[in-house]
């Protein structure tokens, strides 16, 4: 639901990076969104061709990476993937803690 | 057709909001006010808590916003035992963000004291947006379920005190307290998880010294 606004949002950052650019249009806004940001990428997909269209971004590409969480086992250290209801480590069992792997919610760059 | 230039911009696209969250914290801790996010699913018992909580602040001006998608029975509930609160109808919306509490602080005419700022009755979308707060409340309860934790992560990883409540009702049901706190300290090690009851009021002494606690500091 909240994708709307942070769509509108995209768009005006990248053109503010564009115009300092000299550039006329956007040709493609690479942008990095973990699962757990909060905003759910296929919505944000849906909503930037709405905004998009009669603005400078109107045939801009958007590229959507995104990033899996991971949690940090606080015995062994290792990065893992959590399975549904566990926060276990799969190599030693120990309890895995929330990281900032899968928080990311930023414009890497954009194509001009 | 020449080749795209790429342009670097590695920017965070919360900063809008964070912007203003940070300007209302700035502008509350001046004021002398420590501001407080209440969040929780709907008919958790965020206001009833509150009321619990706000009558053992003897001595602290409180201040309540209260948020909802609509109505103000919970605003009108709170002004009758007169508690300074105003209503915020977000219409739609399923979570609180700077720019309307911005606007409900200029009406408050905040003195030194508590803002209790409840969210909208969700265990989602709250815990992603900072409104200008300085502590994080999640008030959980047992009728939800043991394994509120693992399937709403962000709030209980967000969170600087937890409370469960309806306490009361452990007996009739099957709350498994062992899995749900496992749970919780996978995700969060420091918050304090008090359990309380708005119906018996058991456990809201601990939880308004918390906030006095944090208060002086």
């Amino acid at each position: 639901m909240h994708e709307y606004p942070i769509t509108q949002r995209i768009i005006e950052i990248a053109w503010e990076y564009a115009k300092e650019n000299q550039a006329e249009e956007i040709k493609v806004i690479n942008l990095v969104v973990g699962d757990y940001c909060g905003y759910v990428s296929s919505s944000i997909e849906l909503y930037f061709g709405l905004i998009a269209e009669g603005t400078p971004c109107e045939h801009a590409e958007l590229h959507i990476e995104r990033v899996i969480p991971k949690l940090r086992c606080k015995s062994c250290g290792e990065l893992f993937v959590r399975k549904p209801f566990h926060f276990e480590c799969p190599i030693c069992s120990g309890d895995g803690e929330p990281t900032q792997i899968g928080q990311e919610f930023f414009i890497k760059s954009i194509e001009i | 057709m020449s080749e795209n230039k790429e342009i670097e911009i590695m920017q965070s696209v919360y900063d809008k909001n964070d912007e203003t969250a940070s300007k209302i914290n700035g502008l509350l801790t001046e004021k002398g006010i420590f501001a407080v996010n209440v969040m929780g699913a709907p008919g958790a018992g965020k206001t009833t808590s509150l009321i619990q909580i706000i009558k053992r602040l003897e001595g602290v001006e409180s201040y309540v916003i209260e948020g909802d998608i609509e109505a103000d029975f919970d605003t009108k509930k709170l002004l009758s035992l007169g508690v300074k609160a105003i209503q915020i109808n977000t219409g739609g919306a399923c979570h609180l963000d700077s720019p309307v509490i911005g606007e409900a602080i200029e009406k408050l005419e905040l003195q030194k004291g508590v803002l209790f700022i409840e969210n909208i009755g969700n265990l989602v979308c709250p815990a992603e947006f900072m409104i200008g707060e300085h502590v994080k409340m999640l008030i959980s309860t047992v009728t939800e379920g043991s394994d509120k934790p693992y399937k709403y992560p962000l709030a209980f990883e967000k969170a600087d005190i937890i409370l469960i409540n309806k306490c009361d009702l452990i007996p009739y049901l099957d709350f498994d307290e062992d899995f749900f706190m496992k749970g919780v300290r996978a995700l969060n090690q420091t918050a304090p998880v008090i359990k309380v009851s708005g119906k018996t009021e058991d456990g809201y002494d601990q939880v308004a010294a918390w906030i006095r606690e944090k208060i002086n500091l």
